[in-house]
């Protein structure tokens, strides 16, 4: 039967796809849950003994796996206020009819398309460097002072460099959620008196609550795994204050070789992403209904 | 007309509108004038904006002393190959989930999504180890394997919600006028799933590009991008800004004036659907 055979060769079309994404998540996860449970250094690879959860209570023991997760949620929750909140602005003038628009909208989402390394290294060198930054001769200008951004607060620094690339995502969906609301309805509302500042409240901001659900959601998963960033300007120092958790997982495999240990430490990462995944997966499931 | 819009509030909003714009800017405008300067006018105090010594020196530089062109071409073989394979992968999968959808077509879809979502630290481990025991370290064959799965559900996702447009009709009636497989493949259903392809490839190419976890983990010298690249700016020794920005501006240059033409896809592509 023609129904049978299509089903079959669109199964057989789907198999590559589907064995090579199986094989890339389930092999390593699988290998990284079992190397936690082991006693596995690579200086000494030949003596792996299983020991259980010790490299669990080893790690959330650890102070630095706290200091890492405080900078890991401190760094998502300030790249979002900034993005979000920059973001709807952004989106809101963006959406205005002014010379040169289209121009402008260019210029605003370039962040986006910087690669990461030269991102942080632009921002830490010619911008946040307290003698020759542009920030710092712009501050010292103004006579508020330079600020020595990688010394006295690094983990803000990486706020900034992080929120400037990721800016441009937030408004770019947020702009394309405002551009579907309807004029008549804030025409209406203004009919009614409504002030520009009501107008937002109770009209443009609720239009726009999804696409922000969206925006946070999706941004997290990425901002829980900002590694290049901090890899490239501060190798998570000064001490740990901008060590976060994917930092931390690389150091503890890759400069200290503590396989086991640092295995662990990704599965606390996948089930913190996973928290996250699990509500946007139901947002994005519910939509293909629709 | 509905609404006039005075002129007034039109010239007001081109003003604040162009004065963010410039700032959101100014890093990278900022470093392609830096790119131009001597080391000298880079750091000097205070900044020089356009009146300086234009000069190309810095491009020679960074090409004679570090082969800089070798890393662009390892960020071109990576970025172009990563996206050709992953064509080859997505696009049958897409293919049959638009057209012969079953019940579970979702679930697969939704699951390959997820697989997105799995944070890359959590499979470093492993995936280094496999790489150093099969001499993959430091390789484009490895590292394209990655990128090309790392962005396959992507791939899969876009191509799906474009192969989803094309009506269903117009294959029904290729095939009631007797035009074969073939002919339905090369005649109907090409020309119009190009433009969502070409989509699709784009936006493989601006992520692959850009990719700096996998690469800064997996490559050093021999199969290093860009990224790689960049990244041995971070110990710096003596004058190096306005060769930092002559790096940064071809690295980023190419992928910016692509990425301009991608607005749309990035939404549609990273959004997964979830705003429409």
């Amino acid at each position: 039967m023609a129904t049978m055979q299509t089903k079959s060769a669109a199964r057989l079309m789907m198999a590559p796809a589907v064995i090579a994404l199986l094989l890339w998540m389930v092999v390593p996860l699988s290998m990284t849950l079992y190397f936690s449970t082991l006693n596995y250094n690579l200086f000494n690879p030949a003596q792996t003994p299983f020991i259980g959860f010790t490299n669990y209570s080893f790690f959330l023991s650890d102070p630095a796996f706290f200091t890492a997760i405080r900078n890991t949620l401190t760094l998502v929750a300030g790249v979002l206020v900034i993005t979000v909140g920059g973001g709807i602005l952004l989106a809101l003038l963006l959406d205005q009819d002014f010379y040169g628009v289209n121009i402008v909208r260019l210029l605003a989402i370039a962040p986006f398309f910087v690669m990461p390394t030269v991102a942080a290294l632009v921002w830490k060198n010619m911008m946040m460097n307290p003698v020759y930054g542009v920030i710092g001769q712009f501050l010292n200008f103004i006579g508020v002072g330079a600020i020595d951004w990688f010394s006295n607060a690094p983990l803000t620094a990486i706020i900034i460099i992080v929120a400037w690339q990721w800016l441009p995502f937030s408004t770019l969906i947020l702009l394309t959620a405002l551009q579907s609301l309807s004029e008549e309805q804030k025409e209406a509302a203004e009919m009614d008196g409504a002030g520009a500042l009501s107008i937002f409240w109770y009209i443009t901001l609720p239009h726009m609550a999804r696409a922000i659900t969206v925006v946070i959601l999706i941004q997290t998963i990425f901002l829980l795994s900002i590694f290049a960033e901090i890899y490239v300007t501060t190798s998570g120092g000064p001490g740990l204050q901008t060590t976060n958790l994917p930092y931390l997982v690389y150091a503890q495999a890759l400069l200290q070789f503590d396989v086991g240990g640092a295995s662990a430490g990704g599965i606390v990462a996948v089930i913190l992403a996973n928290i996250v995944a699990f509500f946007l997966i139901r947002i994005i499931g519910k939509n293909l209904d629709a | 007309m509905a609404r006039a819009i005075s002129t007034r509030r039109k010239l007001t909003f081109t003003a604040i509108g162009w004065a963010v714009g410039l700032l959101i800017f100014f890093p990278v405008l900022w470093t392609i004038l830096t790119s131009f300067k001597t080391e000298l006018d880079a750091i000097s105090i205070p900044p020089k904006f356009l009146f300086f010594d234009w000069t190309l020196e810095n491009y020679v530089t960074v090409q004679e002393r570090s082969n800089y062109f070798r890393f662009m071409m390892n960020s071109i073989y990576l970025s172009l190959g990563s996206t050709f394979v992953g064509l080859l992968f997505a696009i049958p999968a897409a293919w049959a989930m638009a057209f012969s959808p079953t019940p579970r077509t979702k679930d697969v879809l939704l699951w390959m999504l997820s697989t997105k979502m799995l944070p890359a630290v959590g499979v470093l481990i492993p995936i280094y180890l496999v790489f150093r025991d099969f001499g993959l370290l430091d390789s484009r064959v490895g590292l394209i394997g990655v990128l090309f799965l790392i962005n396959l559900p992507i791939m899969v996702w876009m191509l799906y919600t474009y192969f989803k447009e094309i009506p269903g009709e117009i294959l029904e009636a290729a095939r009631m006028d007797g035009a074969s497989l073939s002919k339905e493949i090369t005649h109907v259903l090409a020309p119009m799933s190009v433009p969502g392809i070409a989509s699709t490839v784009l936006l493989s190419v601006i992520l692959a590009w850009n990719e700096a976890f996998w690469t800064l983990n997996l490559t050093t010298s021999d199969a290093a991008p860009l990224t790689t690249f960049i990244a041995s700016y971070s110990s710096p020794q003596g004058n190096f800004y306005a060769k930092l920005s002559a790096a940064s501006t071809l690295a980023i240059a190419p992928i910016l004036i692509l990425g301009w033409f991608s607005q749309k896809q990035l939404v549609r592509g990273l959004t997964f659907g979830a705003v429409k």
